[in-house]
């Protein structure tokens, strides 16, 4: 086990390096400085601004500086906002995107754990079909066609929810609502299939057999060793939720990290895309890091130590 | 198989004990040609899987939306006497009519049009991208699984990491340093979606190659490349082909997202995306179908997509039938 974890936490380290030299590499690649486009400025200007932003430098000091920069978790002034650092924009932007997250992996996982459940239980009866019907919905809908969605019909028609910003409880249950629902469908389907698996198993007939009420076997007996499979994709989910916040905030104009990361891109402000780019790597490399460790320590039938399928 | 059922005599039951007749308790002759009679048509396992498909009604039906869908993509525009990018500048933000079916935009652009070119696009990037991810994941996960040992060790490793990167995160990356073109959207969603088809087939292939019948390959001096190909992939086809078929909502969808971000094509040129990020302005003023049609298109795709990939993959993955 501690092997495992000490070989993952060296991969862990080994990816992040990795895109943060793809990172550093790629916007090398781009032809001219960040300054060419403004062309008020005179030489001197823009060899001092240059030097400010250390892009006088050989390409391997920089790389070197920069590689500093990501360790000491410093990543410099932003480019097109000079009163501001992209630690500053990360410091404002982060609280509020992870707020936003928690709040959608929390919906998504015991809305998608019920319906999934539910459905298993009525095996191809009628609400069956329709919480399935539901969770492929749910995942074909793309989560900006959902929050337009819900912003003309719940925002704008009945009146019932304000449809943009975050200024009050009120203000983040569009979003949410926008954001969980991919999850939600993927989570539904998932522990229906392996719920259905499970309750097939023959300490399940014991449990019955014990005369144990149906509650009890499902949620105590059943839900354990079916949820293990939702365990596994929590990673990827957390990704996609997190690349799913750009849009959604966009969409409802909430100051969070996604939108200093889309305003990057869209005026190519590369200390920000830089930054804000390894941070979201290292934050989701370090979650599927945790999420492959409790895996094994929540079934201890995995060897996580064994080679390759052989 | 089950297919060859052999002939037996009907088993009738009795209505009452008391009236058993004797014959019945005679033993059968032996009939050495009838016993090898196939009664049943033998399905091969195509046959079998497109037999089980036909009964999903969901499936069949997001299959002919999708065939509709690629028949209105290519002559769609054809009927239309408008094109793509010319607008109509008095013709602005009309709603759907007998002229315009899906209305106008705020350039007086007919969103009928542009939802086909859309169409287009949207199928292109999936289908582009399913293709691309088939090639280089057949070819790499074929050769680590068969080869096995420290080939696939290392192999595998790198897959590793390729997964652990953010998927969109690095497509974002690339498109900001190649610039937007609908060439680098379908060269940055392969740069990493291949990794899923390249571990599906590995698995596969890992399981299949301890078969007699690859041995006997094998010992006939068969060259490594034509056993993967003869021998190996044509059983790993039906995990395949499910995977492509999950792998295009997937690009549909990314390659919407990032037009919706502005990453992706750009206007003139229509795509769902675009036509969706250029709509979500006016949306408080009413004008419905500039939203409408895009969201609706994108979202049936994705639905059609994803219905069909279920389906196949009931129909063609024998573990799964119950």
């Amino acid at each position: 086990m501690i092997k495992y974890i000490v070989k993952r936490f060296f991969l862990m380290i080994l990816t992040i390096f990795i895109i943060a030299t793809l990172t550093f590499f790629l916007m090398n690649a781009i032809p001219g400085s960040p300054f060419n486009e403004e062309k008020t400025s005179n030489a001197v200007v823009q060899e001092n601004l240059e030097k400010h932003f250390n892009l006088d430098k050989p390409l391997p000091v920089q790389y070197v500086l920069y590689l500093k920069s990501i360790v000491t978790f410093d990543f410099g002034p932003s480019i097109k906002q000079p009163t501001e650092t992209v630690n500053s924009l990360l410091g404002r932007g982060f609280p509020i995107s992870a707020e936003l997250g928690i709040w959608t992996i929390l919906v998504a996982l015991i809305s998608g754990i019920t319906l999934g459940v539910v459905a298993a239980l009525r095996h191809n009866k009628l609400i069956d079909y329709t919480a399935m019907t539901i969770a492929v919905l749910g995942i074909s809908i793309p989560n900006f066609v959902l929050a337009t969605l819900v912003i003309q019909v719940i925002a704008v028609d009945l009146k019932l929810l304000p449809a943009a910003t975050w200024n009050s409880p009120q203000h983040m249950i569009l979003p949410i609502i926008a954001l969980a629902t991919g999850p939600m469908a993927i989570i539904a389907r998932l522990t229906r299939s392996s719920m259905l698996e499970t309750l097939t198993q023959d300490y399940i007939k014991t449990a019955r057999a014990k005369g144990l009420s149906p509650f009890k076997i499902v949620v105590k007996h059943a839900l354990r060793n079916a949820l293990m499979p939702v365990v596994t994709i929590l990673g990827t989910l957390l990704a996609g939720i997190l690349t799913g916040t750009f849009v959604i905030e966009k969409i409802f104009a909430i100051p969070g990290m996604g939108k200093y990361f889309v305003q990057g891109i869209n005026q190519r402000d590369y200390p920000v895309i830089m930054g804000t780019t390894v941070f979201y790597s290292t934050f989701l490399v370090l979650m599927l890091f945790l999420v492959d460790i409790m895996y094994g320590v929540l079934d201890p039938r995995i060897k996580l130590h064994k080679k390759g399928g052989e | 198989m089950l297919t060859e059922t052999k002939e037996t005599k009907d088993q009738h039951t009795p209505s009452t004990s008391s009236e058993i007749p004797d014959e019945w308790f005679k033993p059968k002759e032996k009939d050495a040609e009838g016993a090898e009679t196939v009664v049943r048509p033998s399905l091969s396992y195509w046959q079998d899987a497109w037999r089980r498909l036909r009964g999903n009604t969901l499936a069949m039906a997001g299959l002919v939306f999708l065939i509709l869908l690629g028949l209105m993509a290519i002559f769609g525009p054809i009927f239309s006497p408008y094109t793509v990018s010319q607008g109509n500048l008095p013709e602005q933000n009309l709603p759907p009519s007998a002229d315009h079916w899906f209305g106008t935009d705020n350039l007086g652009r007919d969103v009928f049009t542009r939802t086909w070119y859309g169409a287009r696009i949207s199928l292109f990037v999936g289908l582009m991208a399913a293709i691309i991810d088939f090639f280089i994941g057949v070819t790499y996960g074929g050769i680590a699984g068969y080869k096995g040992g420290r080939t696939d060790n290392v192999m595998m490793r790198i897959i590793e990491i390729l997964y652990g990167l953010p998927y969109l995160l690095v497509v974002i990356l690339l498109l900001v340093v190649l610039g937007p073109s609908l060439f680098t959207i379908i060269v940055a969603l392969t740069v990493t979606g291949w990794v899923g088809m390249a571990r599906i087939v590995r698995g596969q292939v890992l399981q299949i190659k301890q078969n007699e019948f690859v041995l006997a390959s094998q010992s006939f001096g068969t060259k490594t490349s034509r056993i993967i190909r003869k021998n190996l992939l044509p059983n790993t086809m039906g995990p395949i082909i499910v995977q492509m078929t999950l792998t295009v909502p997937t690009a549909i969808f990314a390659e919407a997202f990032l037009s919706f971000l502005g990453l992706g094509i750009q206007s003139p040129f229509a795509s769902w995306g675009v036509m969706a990020n250029d709509a979500l302005g006016v949306i408080l003023s009413g004008d419905w179908w500039r939203l409408f049609f895009p969201a609706f298109f994108i979202s049936a795709t994705m639905f059609a997509f994803n219905v069909l990939g279920d389906g196949l993959q009931d129909a063609l993955d024998p573990k799964l039938r119950r």
